[in-house]
């Protein structure tokens, strides 16, 4: 397998931290520094930070940039101001996601897509085929390093002024200059930043510097999915619709776009089977592909270090997917049970 | 916390990264330094019953960490007398300690001469090497 993986900017200082890599979307990636269970904890109760620089950045510009996304994304950009940022979904005909990504508002003539990783390469050839007149598509990856740093004391280690989830401003840390993001996949309060591609491994230097722990992919996973989080290929894919995976908030049925009439005719008549999380109620671990008993299976699974207990997503039957339902996963031939419970699996007690 | 890789000499090794501690006609099982580091953090252990049997070079349990699961080979055949409750209720434990609080059976040995063609420190670092 001589398959050349492409480094992130940052690539050194996770080898000379001792992170584990792995191959990852083509990526070397760190999966982990110290352990996915106190890299978790760290985001949880202080600040983690993440090199997500794999992740792709599409750069959509025209007078007609903003056509070009109405029809092909799902959400309504039409009230996003420049520095806000939204969460919407790219479809195809039948309804399914190409992917999910984070559309941001440069300029009433210009907007970034950050997408996953291992979409990159088809969310730009989809788009860069329906392009109007008047909408360039460029693919900006390789410019950008990109630094997810999460947890309830990551902007007040950062130093950051205060700001509403979901915008984003120019900024810097300590003279990197970057586009600060209020946005995350963690559940957590913090950010992520956008830094050039040749800035990357001294914004990171600076981020740890200020007391952020070094995360992996590992843990970045495994957060996400105790706040639900849907990751694309798991949980969504161009054969899953968003009704049936709960995400008919960022779809705008009103307006027109890819798949949009399949997406009516779904939520009409009701998917036939949904998305739901749940916990396990007996020892053991769910993972992607178990199936649940009664005609579902695991889309997502793994041992949630803060409940401390296997969790999960699982498209299951609707008659099943109500909250507080008992489901049996197939766990290796053993029928382990489980409970549907509400979004999200996890959530921070209110305390003093 | 994760323990420093050490693979002591009392024990037998098997080349799927178990090991035996030899008491008598009895035995303890456990897993590797080298296995638990490359499962990272367990969160399950799932035993065998006590009282069943396991035969040599076959799966007896499973440990389990945040990223994969992972049968448990036997190096010897027997009849389970005991199962570690602690690894169990705290899986952790073997990351922490595998060759100390962190065994997982200890076992009536079915036919003590298996013992002989367990692989000796040396050859098991070896193994190791070569992974």
């Amino acid at each position: 397998m001589a398959q050349t993986l492409q480094r992130t900017p940052v690539h050194d200082r996770h080898a000379a931290l001792g992170a584990r890599l792995v191959p990852f979307a083509g990526w070397e990636m760190p999966v982990q520094y110290d352990g996915v269970i106190p890299e978790v904890r760290a985001v949880r109760s202080d600040c983690g930070v993440f090199d997500v620089s794999h992740m792709g950045e599409l750069e959509v510009e025209g007078p007609r940039a903003v056509d070009l996304l109405q029809a092909t994304l799902s959400n309504d950009l039409s009230r996003l101001e420049p520095g806000d940022a939204q969460y919407t979904l790219l479809t195809n005909e039948r309804g399914g996601i190409v992917d999910d990504l984070i559309v941001y508002k440069l300029d009433e003539f210009r907007f970034l897509l950050i997408v996953n990783a291992s979409n990159r390469n088809a969310d730009f050839a989809w788009l860069k085929e329906r392009e109007l007149p008047g909408s360039d598509v460029r693919d900006v990856s390789d410019e950008y390093a990109l630094l997810a740093v999460q947890g309830p004391r990551a902007i007040e280690r950062l130093g950051l002024p205060p700001a509403k989830p979901f915008t984003f401003a120019e900024g810097e840390i300590d003279g990197v200059q970057c586009m600060v993001n209020r946005t995350g996949y963690t559940g957590e309060d913090g950010c992520e930043l956008l830094a050039m591609a040749d800035d990357g491994a001294e914004l990171w230097d600076r981020v740890i510097a200020r007391g952020a722990v070094p995360c992996g992919l590992g843990a970045r996973d495994t957060l996400r999915l105790e706040v639900c989080f849907p990751l694309h290929g798991n949980d969504i894919t161009p054969d899953t619709d968003p009704i049936s995976a709960g995400l008919a908030w960022c779809c705008a049925l009103d307006k027109e776009f890819t798949g949009v009439n399949k997406l009516r005719e779904v939520k009409a008549r009701g998917p036939e089977r949904r998305l739901v999380p749940f916990v396990m109620e007996e020892k053991a671990v769910p993972r992607q592909g178990m199936a649940v008993v009664g005609g579902g299976e695991v889309t997502s699974g793994t041992h949630s270090p803060m409940l401390d207990r296997g969790i999960g997503l699982a498209y299951v039957p609707t008659a099943m997917a109500g909250a507080g339902t008992e489901i049996s996963v197939d766990v290796r031939g053993r029928s382990r049970g489980g409970r549907v419970v509400k979004r999200p699996i996890y959530k921070r007690e209110e305390s003093s | 916390m994760a323990a420093t890789e050490s693979y002591p000499n009392d024990l037998k090794y098997h080349k799927e990264h178990d090991w035996a501690r030899i008491e008598g006609d009895e035995a303890v099982l456990g897993v590797t330094w080298f296995a638990q580091d490359a499962l990272g953090e367990l969160v399950h252990y799932e035993p065998p019953s006590e009282g069943g049997t396991i035969e040599r070079d076959a799966a007896y349990g499973e440990v389990e960490s945040v990223k994969a699961v992972s049968d448990v080979i036997a190096p010897l055949s027997g009849e389970v007398l005991a199962v570690n409750q602690k690894v169990v209720d705290e899986p952790e434990t073997v990351n922490a300690d595998p060759y100390g609080d962190g065994w997982l059976i200890r076992i009536r040995m079915s036919d003590p001469e298996e013992a002989d063609s367990l692989l000796d420190v040396e050859a098991y670092k070896q193994v190791v090497a070569e992974s």
